[in-house]
């Protein structure tokens, strides 16, 4: 997963590592290398292009060129201009209106349906406001079934329009019933369609003619490849994008589309799309997306999501430790225990630094609940003093541990190999300066 | 054939002809001797129509010792080269409906991520088959989306083909094993499988699947008889993942390659062939039930080489 950026921009660096200064030569072999592991990423041929012609003019610049650590130079301007790409800062929707409307568009399948219910769930209870559904696709089978399901599910109003064949007609009933009953926010669900059928394009200029929404959301897949920039475009040119959702961020794509997108449509990518459940939806953040993109673990989300779950005072004194590095066995226990209230248990692994290569099989392999419930295990037949300092675990303790969990020596050494590996990370990653991406690339001063 | 995945192709073209499809096109185009820009463009023709890097890597360096060595001589030769190149990767994997007998009955399953288009698959192949003479099933295994069920019981109506299904939630080996029960005591010829999306990384989820196919396989000896994972076309580098997981996991034999109707190139199915010899054997090419046709190489890589150049 994600690692092929992170080892490619490493190998790089390290090859730069040592040179006292940049010369064009050396930064031709890294931008090389760079392209190569952006498009390996997914990222449209174009943004490369553009993205590397960027980090070579940068880089030119006398602040390289003079600098006495050149290849931190290079990583720094890489990282940021990869923060910059996808968008910079986290973007916070606002509702404002009566009712504000909400349109989702997007390819076929790309995950409208299931990302209005999401929203729907999560402006009532993150912001407070009374949102309505409204289907509208009436080409696709039970599509309209569908979000009243999920409607249900989520227990939010949904308009049945099952006995309705024309969007605009039911955009018209959607606004009228929203306006009469009072819903702070209307969020309007649309049929798939290829940004190349003119007619139906069409008919999405027409609704939001009629619907004059505040936000048009383009929802699109993060494992699309090249194409993901020609539909964007088109979407956009046609409607006026204001936003992007990212969905299917749970699997392992690299997520190259988050910057080919962002990139032609120039617009904010507003939320991440993380599993089928209802609640699998988190506000996107460019710099964790990139530090993700790198193959660093993500934290922050981590924690975020640990509110949600666990009670918020134990996240707090986690986050705490964490940032000072007293992170301990008895924390691990706990967030293995909380980990699996969670949901997938592969993106919540890929979330604790360390993990989601420590993992076996690169953090995918089967069986891993049954790994996750051996090492609380083993966790759990040591001392409270053990846990809070493991470096008093001898042979004889780790028998007894082994003994006692019913594991081996072995395992329980792996156990803590895998937590010592957690801590160094968590160790650079609380001290990194986040713009800095030299500590995150494992690049060690060299003596100089 | 009414329609060529060429003529659907081509329009997609025409809607979006950017000034970058030109550039590369002209490598095409050109005559004379060869440069090795041309040899770079032609590079990233085959990275921008999703073959991965990897494969473009490497089917480009071949292009630049074969022009190196004197085998290829002029911008002219370099077309069909390329065409031959592509084309023996897909060929080498027996591309083209899967015509084994099986059963009866004879099973078919339909997996992938999620949103690709298995249950628009799972009715086009129904309708395919029915109209090919055979008795149809459809299984409404995804039991999981919230109406999947509806969804593949419209389907199963508009073509007058039975479906089996449970309530939601239900074990999809349940209702495989009620459809193969009810096939069985229909004296139905094929059972078509319409499994719930599902990311290849949710082991659980895969595990779901194996059980899926041993619940088949102690039905009905040698069931599922085709395992196909379908694929969307826009799917970028990841498919490579997808084809390799669903393969292990799943028994994936063949490929249904869907939305082949927009602009995506779908050449992530080149990498497939490439690294895990799976055929590709039919495409989808509209939302409509008919809209679904028998892959061949030749009009496929024709296809790709046209659009990008
Ligand atoms: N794993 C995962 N699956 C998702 C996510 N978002 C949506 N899906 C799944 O993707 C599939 C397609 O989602 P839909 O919401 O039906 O997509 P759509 O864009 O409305 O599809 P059409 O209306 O047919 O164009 C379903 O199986 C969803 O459960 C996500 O973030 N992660
Ligand atoms: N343009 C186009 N759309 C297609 C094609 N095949 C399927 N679709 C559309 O893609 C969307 C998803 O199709 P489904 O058949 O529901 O996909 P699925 O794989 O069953 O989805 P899940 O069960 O949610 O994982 C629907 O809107 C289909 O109409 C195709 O070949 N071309
Ligand atoms: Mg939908
Ligand atoms: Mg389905």
């Amino acid at each position: 997963m994600l690692e092929g950026l992170q080892d490619r921009l490493g190998r790089v660096m390290k090859t730069l590592r040592g040179e006292g200064h940049l010369t064009e030569y050396h930064l031709d072999t890294a931008l090389r290398e760079i392209r190569l592991a952006l498009l390996e990423a997914d990222v449209n041929v174009e943004v490369v292009r553009d993205f590397t012609e960027r980090v070579r003019e940068r880089a030119l610049g006398k602040e390289v060129l003079t600098s006495v650590t050149p290849a931190q130079m290079v990583a720094k301007i890489v990282h940021e201009e990869l923060v910059r790409l996808l968008g910079g800062e986290t973007t916070e929707l606002s509702f404002k209106g009566r009712p504000a409307v909400v349109m989702l568009v997007g390819l076929q399948g790309s995950g409208k349906t299931t990302t209005a219910a999401k929203m729907a769930r999560w402006i009532r209870d993150r912001k407070g406001l009374f949102p309505l559904l409204v289907p509208a696709d009436t080409s696709r089978p039970a599509a309209r079934e569908q979000l009243l399901v999920l409607g249900k599910q989520a227990n939010i109003p949904t308009v049945d329009t099952r006995d309705m064949d024309d969007p605009e007609a039911i955009a018209r009933r959607g606004l009228r019933e929203a306006s009469i009953k009072g819903y702070q926010v209307l969020i309007f669900d649309t049929a798939g369609r290829l940004h190349v059928d003119d007619e139906l394009m069409g008919q999405l200029l027409r609704l939001k003619e009629i619907l004059k929404p505040q936000h048009i959301l383009f929802v699109a897949d993060a494992m699309t490849g090249q194409d993901a920039v020609r539909s964007a475009r088109a979407f956009h040119e046609k409607l006026d994008v204001s936003g992007v959702i990212l969905t299917k961020l749970d699997g392992d794509a690299r997520g190259g589309a988050a910057l080919s997108v962002r990139e032609v449509v120039g617009r904010p990518i507003v939320f991440a799309g993380v599993g089928e459940r209802i609640d699998a939806l988190e506000q996107f953040h460019p710099d964790r997306m990139a530090g993700r993109i790198l193959g660093m673990g993500d934290v922050l989300t981590l924690v975020e999501k640990a509110q949600e779950v666990v009670d918020e005072k134990k996240a707090r004194r986690l986050e705490a430790k964490l940032k000072k590095n007293k992170f301990d066995l008895e924390d691990l226990r706990d967030q293995l225990r909380s980990v699996r209230k969670m949901g997938p248990l592969q993106q919540v692994m890929e979330m604790i630094p360390g993990m989601s290569g420590a993992m076996p099989g690169g953090g995918v392999a089967e069986g891993q609940e049954r790994q996750l419930r051996r090492m609380e295990a083993i966790i759990c037949s040591m001392t409270p003093k053990e846990r809070r300092h493991p470096q008093i675990l001898n042979g004889s303790r780790k028998k007894r541990i082994a003994r006692g969990s019913g594991t081996s020596v072995e395992e329980v050494n792996r156990l803590l190999r895998q937590f010592g590996q957690m801590r160094k990370l968590m160790k650079r990653l609380g001290k990194a300066d986040p713009r800095s991406l030299k500590r995150q690339l494992g690049i060690r001063q060299s003596g100089r | 054939m009414a329609r060529t995945i060429l003529d659907k192709l081509k329009r997609g073209l025409f809607m979006t002809h950017t000034e970058f499809l030109e550039k590369v096109g002209e490598t095409f185009r050109r005559t004379g001797p060869v440069e090795p820009v041309y040899l770079d463009q032609l590079e990233e023709a085959l990275i921008a129509a999703d073959t991965g890097v990897e494969l473009a890597l490497r089917l480009v360096d071949e292009l630049r010792s074969r022009v190196r060595s004197g085998k290829i001589q002029t911008a002219e030769e370099l077309r069909p080269a390329v065409r031959e190149q592509l084309l023996g990767l897909l060929q080498e994997t027996g591309a083209g409906p899967d015509t084994r007998p099986g059963g009866p009955p004879r099973i078919t399953l339909l997996v992938g991520v999620n949103g690709t288009g298995k249950t628009t698959t799972a009715a086009k192949l129904a309708k395919r088959k029915k109209e090919a003479g055979k008795s149809v099933l459809l299984a409404a295994a995804d039991t999981f989306r919230a109406a999947a069920v509806d969804q593949l019981k419209v389907w199963a109506d508009r073509i007058g083909v039975p479906v089996i299904h449970q309530h939601e939630g239900a074990d999809p080996a349940a209702v495989v094993f009620d459809a193969i029960a009810a096939a069985r005591a229909r004296g139905i010829d094929e059972v078509l499988v319409d499994t719930a999306g599902r990311l290849h990384t949710h082991a659980n989820l895969m595990k779901e699947l194996e059980k899926v196919r041993k619940v088949a396989g102690r039905e009905v000896p040698g069931a599922p008889h085709e395992v196909l994972l379908v694929l969307d076309a826009t799917t970028g580098s990841n498919g490579i993942e997808q084809a390799e997981r669903f393969g292990a996991t799943a028994g994936v034999d063949g490929v249904v390659l869907t939305k082949l109707d927009g602009t995506a190139k779908g050449g992530v199915v080149l990498a497939i062939a490439d690294r895990l010899k799976l055929p590709v054997r039919w495409v989808g090419v509209g939302e409509a039930v008919d809209d679904l046709l028998p892959f061949s190489a030749g009009e496929f890589v024709d296809a790709l080489l046209e659009t990008a150049g």
